[in-house]
């Protein structure tokens, strides 16, 4: 029962910068976690009006329908040279990328590598599900070795089909990328770790100290066939033996940034 | 125990997911079973509202923004 | 201004930064190479961002973000790499945002070879990227014309909305002449309204190439062919030579039209009345002089650096009407003037026919010359 005639306070709403539209991703996806944790982060740094997204292809394909400031859509893995062309010739806007498994880690592997390593001073969200979610749960280049997905149907054999690609370890290894890091949306605690890594990487931005990148352990229930509830479990028990949460890239100056 | 807090959940958001029913540390919430949201979802509400402390983990967790958390002020004691 | 001595590709960079090139996105790719070596070394001067991709993918998409907050921007390329770029362009075209497309044509298809040709020009007029769209292309015979046709590019994509691309064969790109470039233009203030730019306060614009709605996509495909319509009524051009008593008219465009000029002097020296039509526009094509030509003369004679590709066009506008033949060279091989004054004086002599199709003639022609 709620008592009414007791004065409250709100301790938590709907990030303004939330587009009031109904998302259409599935029931628990994170993709919701994510866009609403870069909403809250780009609202209390007062960057809203300033910033410019970059939609990628993928189930995040129309993420400028969820967000309320500019946005452009890239093709297939190009966000990061739109973010470039964008932010070279406006440096003093917010410009991040939003990208998938495929859209970074495979098509767009040139582009990425290529703004990281020239220090392109743009924020990268990197959403890690193991598979192609929009095109119905194929294998990605973060699949993890003997998972099953749709053209990996007796599980990803790493003979023939390789072995998946650590992002953030890789990026990190690039002069120009100033802050790598890999969190999770599994529970509410790495939810609050992911917003914290978030906001550091606009501060990074705003800063104009380099490129920044977090990548986020999410889940893909509909495609991992599973609950929501039960897709967190296995991003805990299966991802993240392959993919450790850490700080894989933190230059000195942005050791130091107080934010 | 008298609740700390409470939450509202946004029917037009909530797609039944159950993240924050199984994130509550004080088990306050459960899937409506009697009702259906625009989008035929059951929506989360509060089955113990009187165990909410506003702490805010639902809505950390929620992926559709759909709750609004509220806590009750401190009241002073009225001697 | 004076004229100088100038290679066209450092020429074709200067024009661009003087008419106001605001951002420069490229990758190195004989034989325009020089291109972005002056603008590397030029745009920083000037405090304009420059950067050198990791490929040519990378830099159309850099053009493409760049173009969506409405600055002039610009890139270039030769054959594959202008190929690496035709989903950029079309995404480009799809969001109708105004870019400059560089295209220095090289000898292909494949790696091919870093000699002049004329083999993109089906690439390039007719699409290339995928959907409905069209590119505004100039086509410079000269240093001089492809300083002056990279200034107005700028200003028709602007004007339109649409990608404009110089069309530079190998040959134009590499050679000195005696060109003078325009004055410094200061750069642009005003923001389009339709550019993003961050809120700022007012309203989100976003732009994107996407549209899942089937009639709202052809809504949007319908106003980029009116557009097209608008551009072929007012942006044609063209040039032609010696065509007041023509009974015969060569058709070409860049180094097969400056060839094919030099061609008809000595054709008119030796009394043959004929005379030159050289495209400027390749797209918008110039339909109509070609049109009204086909009633006054006798027959055609197209000259390209390519297999026929512009041929097509041009037979499209005669309709059989008169003989059209052809004479090309491919593979980056360039025509002399002699070997177009043959095919002249062949075209006057000999038999001509409507019948059958020019390139098969031309073939068995060019297979006895060739081996």
């Amino acid at each position: 029962m709620v008592l009414t005639d007791i004065p409250t306070k709100v301790v938590y709403k709907r990030p303004e910068a939330l587009d009031p539209r109904v998302t259409h991703y599935c029931p628990g996806c994170t993709h919701g976690v994510a866009h609403r944790l870069v909403a809250e982060v780009l609202e209390e740094m007062g960057q809203v009006e300033n910033t410019i997204g970059v939609a990628s292809v993928g189930c995040s394909v129309f993420a400028y329908n969820y967000f309320e400031f500019d946005f452009v859509e890239a093709a297939h893995g190009r966000a990061p040279a739109m973010a470039t062309g964008i932010k070279r010739v406006l440096p003093d806007r917010m410009i991040f990328t939003y990208q998938g498994d495929g859209d970074l880690a495979s098509i767009g592997m040139g582009e990425i590598v290529g703004a990281a390593s020239r220090g392109e001073k743009i924020t990268v969200v990197f959403i890690n599900n193991a598979n192609y979610g929009m095109t119905g749960g194929q294998m990605a280049p973060t699949t993890l070795p003997n998972q099953k997905t749709t053209s990996s149907p007796t599980g990803r054999d790493v003979e023939r089909q390789g072995y998946p690609i650590q992002t953030a370890e890789l990026l990190s290894t690039l002069g120009g990328a100033v802050y790598v890091v890999r969190r999770s949306l599994h529970s509410s605690r790495e939810v609050r770790r992911a917003k914290q890594a978030i906001r550091t990487a606009f501060e990074v931005q705003k800063h104009d100290l380099g490129f920044s990148l977090v990548e986020l352990l999410s889940t893909c229930p509909t495609n991992w066939g599973m609950t929501p509830v039960e897709a967190r479990d296995w991003i805990e028990e299966r991802m993240l033996t392959y993919y450790p949460l850490g700080d894989y890239k933190v230059s000195p100056a942005v050791a130091d940034l107080k934010i | 125990m008298p609740a700390k807090g409470y939450i509202v959940v946004n029917e037009l958001y909530c797609k039944a997911c159950e993240l924050c029913v199984t994130d509550c540390p004080h088990d306050v919430l459960a899937l409506d079973m009697d009702r259906l949201t625009p989008k035929g979802y059951h929506p989360a509400h509060m089955v113990n509202p009187e165990a909410c402390t506003g702490c805010g983990i639902c809505a950390r967790v929620c992926p559709d923004a759909a709750i609004t958390v509220y806590r009750y002020e401190k009241q002073k004691v009225e001697a | 201004m004076a004229k100088e001595l100038i290679k066209g590709n450092t020429a074709v960079a200067e024009a661009a930064l003087r008419a106001g090139l605001e951002a420069y996105f490229g990758y190195p790719i004989t034989p325009q190479t020089e291109l972005l070596e002056h603008l590397s070394a030029r745009m920083p001067e000037l405090g304009r961002p420059f950067v050198q991709a990791e490929s040519e993918l990378g830099a159309i998409n850099m053009v493409y973000g760049a173009a969506c907050t409405g600055k002039r921007v610009m890139t270039s390329s030769s054959s594959p790499g202008v190929s690496l770029m035709m989903e950029g362009l079309s995404y480009i075209a799809g969001t109708e945002v105004p870019a400059v497309l560089v295209d220095v044509v090289r000898g292909g298809p494949g790696l091919g070879n870093i000699a002049p040709a004329q083999g993109d020009y089906n690439q390039i007029v007719h699409g290339g990227g995928h959907g409905d769209y069209h590119l505004i292309v100039l086509a410079p015979a000269s240093v001089q014309e492809a300083v002056d046709l990279t200034v107005l590019a700028f200003d028709l994509a602007e004007k339109y909305r649409n990608i404009v691309a110089v069309l530079l064969d190998g040959s134009i790109g590499q050679m000195m002449e005696p060109a003078e470039l325009p004055p410094m233009q200061p750069l642009k203030t005003e923001t389009p309204d339709w550019a993003v730019r961050g809120t700022q306060g007012g309203e989100k614009r976003i732009l994107t190439s996407i549209n899942l709605d089937p009639p709202a996509q052809e809504v949007m495909n319908l106003r980029l062919m009116k557009r097209w319509q608008e551009i072929e009524k007012n942006e044609i051009r063209y040039k032609t030579y010696f065509m007041d008593d023509a009974e015969y008219v060569v058709v070409g465009f860049g180094t097969a039209g400056r060839v094919s000029l030099s061609a008809v002097r000595a054709a008119r020296e030796k009394g043959i009345k004929v005379g030159l039509l050289r495209p400027i526009t390749v797209a918008p094509f110039p339909k109509n002089v070609l049109d009204e030509l086909t009633e006054k003369v006798k027959a055609f004679l197209v000259v390209e650096m390519n297999a026929g590709q512009m041929l097509e066009d041009v037979r499209l506008v005669v309709r059989g009407r008169k003989p059209v033949e052809f004479f090309g060279r491919m593979g980056g091989v360039v025509p002399f003037p002699d070997e177009v004054l043959t095919e002249i004086e062949r075209l006057v002599e000999g038999s001509l026919t409507t019948e059958g199709h020019p390139r098969d003639r031309w073939l068995s022609r060019l297979s006895e010359t060739i081996g």
